[in-house]
């Protein structure tokens, strides 16, 4: 018993001394996840269908930025203003190659089934396919180790807030993660072609008696989902590197944030990978490392049982 | 303006419509009647693109569009409101006029306060969501919304359904109104005598099939018009 208590004050104390150190490497994560997720939604709102293959856009932007890096600076670690331009060419490659990818994704593995009106099942199956034959694809291309890019940051902490250090690489994931889900969020809000996403969630057939082209919106909807994820795939590959099986992990972890905030709601979606970062980023203070993904995957069970439509609910078709 | 020839349309295996022929002309008020299942919002589907016929022709302003598809046919200048008015739920009442105008170019604000001329209980609901509107409410924004996108041929599908009276006699002198306003109509109504007193001719259908047509105050007083709604043979 004795042990039992002395066991948590020490967890306890531990959390007292890196509250903010384990906050902001969470939140950086829950960026991460938050971009990754919100493909998830936006697929789930047009299609009633998960995208099981996501994880493929998020690898395939991975290894089109490392490439492209490679090309560029080699290994040497940029620094200055060149450093931006890294961040920046390796966003715009990895969210160009997941949105091609993405793609690609619906016109082979779900269109088809589309057409043919094909029950659920044919789909899931359909997305486990495409999985598998891309990710296996590039571990055949590229090699089964696992690759390191160049980092444009040192692993020093920039500056310290609450005692917490704040590290280069979570400031990169924080402002480019904020950013895009931002424009993202008033591209769905605000503009025409977000208007016929949300028009084509809620009533895909009235929306083509409006003038919406279906089949391009869903092209589109995937591309907008795809375009985040592949430049999740290169914040995150910049970070801890490339490898064929990258996607799987990462990819079941906003999945579950998706599922957490809300299938189909896109701010649910941000902040279901806030929460779900975060608490990863504790229960590994609490527990152990090893935890990390005992913890997230528990998190998707006990929400699917308690309360499936998440925290926010569905809603992709509601413009605020 | 329309015509339709030899119209065959299938679901599957299953055939809705046998060889239907009929047209509109500009300026009328044209309804289609029959009972439940008769095949009628399965020819405004096809009409609208929904659902192409599987062969003959529909042909507008000239112009073969038998396998245009629906999100060309606004451009195209026919607007259907279909059945269950099919308001998007979650988009305020402003925005689902916004979508009724997707397919044009340019400011559509001056048509949207014209829409609220028209119907000013829209503009006092504008900034509430299409669900939770009564049907009435939804059917005048489903008109409003198709005629946002400017047709010369409207395709209603039964507007009356599921409202009261005194909103049905309002929904109708809406119909006229759009008329006067020089826009062909197509109606479909099981609300036989409120179709026919605003049409000039109508078309019957039966298991498919059109029947028999003729001016709408000729079908007002047939005694096969009643004789089809109750199911017997006509
Ligand atoms: N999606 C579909 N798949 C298979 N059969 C269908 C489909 N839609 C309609 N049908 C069949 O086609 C026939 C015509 O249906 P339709 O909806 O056009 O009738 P309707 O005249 O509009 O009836 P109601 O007055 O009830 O609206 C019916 O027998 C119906 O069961
Ligand atoms: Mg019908």
């Amino acid at each position: 018993m004795g042990g039992f208590i002395h066991y948590f004050s020490s967890h306890f104390q531990t959390l007292g001394q890196e509250f903010w150190p384990l906050l902001v490497g969470g939140l950086a994560n829950g960026f991460l996840y938050g971009m990754v997720a919100v493909g998830y939604t936006l697929v789930y709102g047009v299609l009633r269908l998960i995208n099981f293959a996501h994880s493929e856009v998020f690898m395939a932007g991975g290894f089109a930025s490392f490439f492209v890096m490679q090309h560029l600076v080699g290994t040497s670690s940029p620094n200055g203003i060149s450093s931006v331009l890294y961040i920046l060419i390796g966003i715009l490659v990895g969210g160009l190659t997941g949105s091609l990818i993405a793609m690609a994704i619906e016109r082979v593995a779900y269109r088809p089934l589309r057409k043919r009106n094909s029950p659920k099942l044919a789909y899931l199956i359909s997305a486990i396919g495409a999985s598998y034959f891309l990710f296996n694809f590039a571990g055949k291309e590229f090699g089964r180790y696992s690759v390191s890019m160049a980092q444009p940051y040192t692993n020093h902490p920039l500056f310290t807030i609450f005692g917490a250090g704040v590290q280069m690489y979570d400031i990169i994931i924080f402002i480019a993660g904020a950013l895009m889900l931002f424009g993202l969020d008033r591209l769905v809000t605000l503009t025409k072609l977000g208007r016929s996403i949300r028009a084509v969630a809620q009533d895909a057939e009235t929306a083509s008696l409006m003038g919406v082209n279906i089949d391009r919106t869903i092209a589109l909807t995937f591309m907008i989902g795809g375009a985040l994820g592949g430049a999740a795939g290169f914040l995150y590959g910049m970070n801890v590197g490339v490898v064929y099986t990258m996607g799987f992990t990462p990819a079941l972890k906003a999945f579950t944030a998706a599922v957490l905030g809300g299938i189909g709601n896109l701010r649910g979606a941000v902040l279901g990978g806030l929460i779900l970062g975060t608490m990863e980023s504790f229960s590994v203070a609490f527990l152990a490392p090893s935890y990390i993904d005992v913890t997230a995957f528990g998190i998707l069970v006990l929400v699917l049982l308690v309360r499936p439509t998440g925290i926010m609910g569905e809603r992709l078709g509601r413009s605020a | 303006m329309l015509k339709v020839e030899n119209a065959i349309v299938r679901y599957g295996a299953i055939e809705a419509l046998h060889a239907i022929s009929f047209e509109v002309n500009q300026g009328e008020v044209v309804a289609l009647l029959g009972a439940n299942g008769a095949g009628k919002s399965t020819t405004l589907r096809m009409l609208s693109g929904l659902h192409s016929a599987w062969s003959g022709s529909v042909t507008f302003e000239g112009v073969d569009i038998t396998n245009e598809k629906a999100h060309d046919m606004v451009s195209r200048g026919i607007g259907l409101v279909p059945e269950g008015r099919r308001i998007f739920p979650q988009m305020t009442v402003e925005e689902n006029l916004e979508m009724g105008a997707f397919a044009r170019s340019g400011s559509f604000h001056d048509e949207i306060e014209e829409q609220y001329a028209k119907f000013p209980i829209l503009k006092e609901r504008r900034k509430q969501l299409g669900a939770n509107l009564s049907g009435g409410e939804q059917q005048m924004l489903a008109i409003s919304r198709a005629l946002m996108g400017k047709p010369r041929l409207l395709l209603l599908d039964e507007p009356s359904m599921g409202l009261a009276p005194m909103i049905i006699e309002q929904i109708f002198e809406i119909i006229g109104q759009i008329r006067e306003a020089g826009t062909t109509v197509f109606v479909v109504e099981q609300n036989a005598t409120q179709a026919l007193q605003i049409a000039d001719r109508g078309y019957v259908m039966e298991n498919g099939k059109i029947v028999f047509s003729d001016s709408a105050k000729n079908l007002l007083v047939d005694p096969r018009v009643r004789a089809v709604y109750l199911g017997e043979s006509a």
